[in-house]
């Protein structure tokens, strides 16, 4: 269970996050829309724990631990899993090898046996099938030459392979065909149940009509300012932002 | 030129005086003629000094001021050292040692400089330049062993390992091996070479390499410098390459307080090539300098180097790269690349690539660069699961990768990766990527 309480945060001294609370049930998946620089990239990078992003009031507790006294690697073993809006590239880092020491890395600090290269790139092999890579993908450094809409297919097979609790994606369905925008669902779908939530920013209803939201929230300017059911998402793509903002 | 010589000048030119009559060769005028023009040479300069423009980023200082003895000739053994998985020649504080060293039934001749030195006329001296540079005229004036290395025309040699080993000696010892590798035209020769020493063992290794490769011949020159913490290491490789031939160096700087890694290729034929690649790992307490030359002096030939340096704590790098394009050199295909990676605010590199050119059709690039590790980069690994320390080793693999796949010898790549992992396990970093 994730439980944001009054976050407020700030890059460079200046405050993006302005209170925002939120509580994320095990089981349930929450939308989280916006328009552009109200904050949604930036709590992402709260929740993994990206350096720069300074938390100036509020907490943030995850199945019981406090989320911000731990480093990015210790929150990816305790089940927190970023999707990134822009996945960087790493020249030199074959993919294969990226993927097998990040799994390996987090089964050992859980205390699981590790994967060896046979069983993880049958793996491996079997979650790409799914996702419709091409294999060529796990010999080629990560990300590197790869088009938009495959790096977040890459994204969703870290997604995939590592099997989070928690799963925060921001914004990969932007720049998606409709394909690949079933195939990202279907990879969220298929991690749904009691032990997973997720945390879905998006800015197209397209998205939610494939992962079916248990909650949908509006930020703007750093908080939360309208929550409602998958319906709000319907409202917003009719009426815009404008309205809500107005009334809140 | 000096009025006054350093300590160690004089304490190594005092030796010489003592030594002249009995080091290798001493009864053989031409040698003798050799000892004595180096001697002069290193009387003249001294140990180099930063105000030499090819020392502006290595200060001796601390080398000039110490003053080194003599090896012990016993034959103790120090070191453990690995079985010989193929052929391979032993020398331990400079000294050939045949009882470490297989060397049968080798398709062509290696031998220690010391039983073979009065047969060497001709060849000892010719490529290296003394005058212009003291290590190699303190190296002329004092080398008592080395191994010679002849491989015929037309024979494909294999791998040779050359093992040079400092034992852990109160006495501090300096020694100057003298390294000859000709090969015949259209031959070939794999040299592996591994430097290595005690971590606390205060001594200096200043060897000089001189390499004859002949038309269509090749050369795969990979270098594993390993040295203690409290070793100086300073090497001068001169080599020549003739029309079609190939020199491949790939050096590994990893080990040594102080370390020099200078190289001298001329390519003296038309469509010869160079390869030179190289890797150094510099960590706190560390300086190490790698400078090349290279010359183009015949037309078609082509060039490439590769060097990537990375720093942790308070070290210091240098790479200094000239590339000379003499006229005759038309249609020169040149290129080189040097980059740092900059671990922490202590570190510091100072690089300067040089060309000049006197030809008016060739195609020469070179560039620098130096950086930290991405922010991003990091986060996005850790945001994994990956360790910080294992995700910076990660980085800095990926940082190295390009120099590394640069070297197309396996035996080479093997013992350079296995280096490289001695290396992060010393800076107490275990593992980097895992190969799936
Ligand atoms: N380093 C920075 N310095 C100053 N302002 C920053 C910095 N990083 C982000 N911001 C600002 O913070 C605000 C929130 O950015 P954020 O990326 O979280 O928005 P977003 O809601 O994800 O927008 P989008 O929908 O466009 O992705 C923006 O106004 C942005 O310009
Ligand atoms: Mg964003």
């Amino acid at each position: 269970m994730l439980k944001i309480e009054n976050l407020h945060a700030a890059v460079d001294g200046k405050p993006i996050l302005n209170g925002l609370s939120l509580t994320i049930a095990p089981g349930e998946v929450h939308a989280v829309m916006g328009p552009n620089g109200s904050g949604k990239s930036t709590l992402s990078y709260v929740l993994a724990g990206r350096e720069g992003y300074e938390v100036t009031e509020g907490s943030v507790s995850f199945h019981g631990q406090d989320l911000l006294a731990m480093e990015p690697e210790e929150r990816a073993v305790a089940g927190m899993f970023l999707a990134f809006q822009a996945p960087v590239e790493l020249p030199g880092v074959g993919n294969a090898n990226f993927l097998r020491t990040a799994l390996n890395a987090v089964r050992r600090a859980r205390g699981e046996a590790e994967m060896d290269a046979m069983q993880f790139l049958k793996l491996a092999r079997a979650r790409m099938k799914v996702l419709n890579m091409p294999e060529d993908m796990l010999k080629r450094p990560v990300n590197v030459g790869f088009s938009g809409g495959e790096k977040k297919r890459n994204e969703m097979l870290q997604l995939a392979m590592l099997a989070p609790k928690f799963a925060v994606l921001d914004e990969t369905d932007s720049g998606l065909d409709i394909d690949a925008l079933k195939m990202v669902a279907d990879t969220v779908n298929s991690l749904r149940g009691p032990d997973f939530s997720a945390l879905v920013i998006t800015h197209y209803q397209r998205l939610l009509n494939h992962i079916v939201p248990d909650r949908v929230h509006v930020l703007s300017a750093g908080r939360i300012i309208k929550s409602g059911g998958p319906e709000l998402a319907q409202e917003l793509e009719a009426s815009g932002y404008a309205g809500v903002q107005a009334a809140a | 030129m000096t009025a006054v010589a350093s300590t160690g000048a004089a304490a190594f030119l005092g030796r010489y005086e003592g030594l002249r009559t009995r080091l290798p060769g001493a009864r053989v005028a031409w040698v003798e003629a050799l000892r004595n023009g180096a001697a002069e040479a290193f009387r003249a300069q001294g140990f180099p000094t930063r105000r030499m423009e090819a020392w502006r980023y290595t200060d001796l200082a601390s080398v000039a001021g110490a003053v080194f003895g003599e090896p012990l000739t016993g034959v103790e053994d120090a070191t453990e050292i690995p079985a010989a998985a193929g052929p391979r020649a032993v020398f331990i504080d400079g000294r050939f040692r045949p009882d470490l060293s297989t060397l049968d039934a080798l398709p062509y001749a290696a031998d220690s400089l010391a039983r073979v030195l009065p047969t060497l006329d001709g060849r000892i001296g010719t490529i290296a330049r003394p005058a212009e540079q003291p290590m190699a005229a303190l190296n002329t004036m004092l080398f008592e062993d080395g191994l010679v290395v002849d491989v015929p025309a037309g024979v494909a040699g294999g791998v040779l390992e050359l093992l040079s080993l400092a034992t852990d000696s109160e006495r501090a010892p300096a020694y100057h091996p003298r390294h000859l590798v000709r090969l015949g035209a259209g031959a070939s020769l794999t040299l592996l070479e591994t430097a290595a020493g005690p971590q606390a063992a205060r001594y200096l290794h200043n060897p000089v390499f001189e390499i004859e490769i002949a038309e269509g011949a090749r050369l795969a020159h990979g270098r594993l410098q390993q040295e203690g913490r409290e070793g100086v290491f300073l090497s001068t490789v001169y080599a020549r390459v003739g029309a079609g031939g190939a020199y491949d160096n790939f050096t590994l700087n990893a080990g040594a307080r102080l370390a020099r890694n200078e190289i001298h290729v001329a390519l003296t034929g038309p469509k010869a090539e160079a390869h030179m690649n190289g890797v150094q790992l510099v960590g706190d307490g560390q300086h190490a300098d790698t400078t090349t030359t290279l010359d183009h002096a015949a037309p078609d030939c082509s060039s490439r180097q590769t060097y990537k340096t990375v720093l942790a704590g308070r070290s210091r790098g240098v790479f200094q790269g000239k590339i000379h394009v003499h006229q005759v050199a038309q249609k020169t295909d040149g290129y080189q690349m040097n980059q740092a990676l900059l671990l922490s605010p202590e570190a510091e590199i100072d690089s300067k690539p040089q060309l000049e050119i006197y030809a008016d059709d060739v195609k020469c690039s070179h560039g620098a660069t130096v950086g930290e590790l991405d922010a991003d980069h990091l986060f996005f690994l850790r945001s994994r699961g990956i360790p910080e320390a294992q995700a910076k080793a990660i980085l800095v693999e990926a940082f190295l990768t390009e120099a590394v796949e640069a070297v197309a010898e396996e035996p080479i790549r093997a013992a350079l990766t296995r280096g490289v992992a001695g290396w992060w396990q010393r800076q107490g970093v275990a593992g980097g990527i895992e190969e799936a």
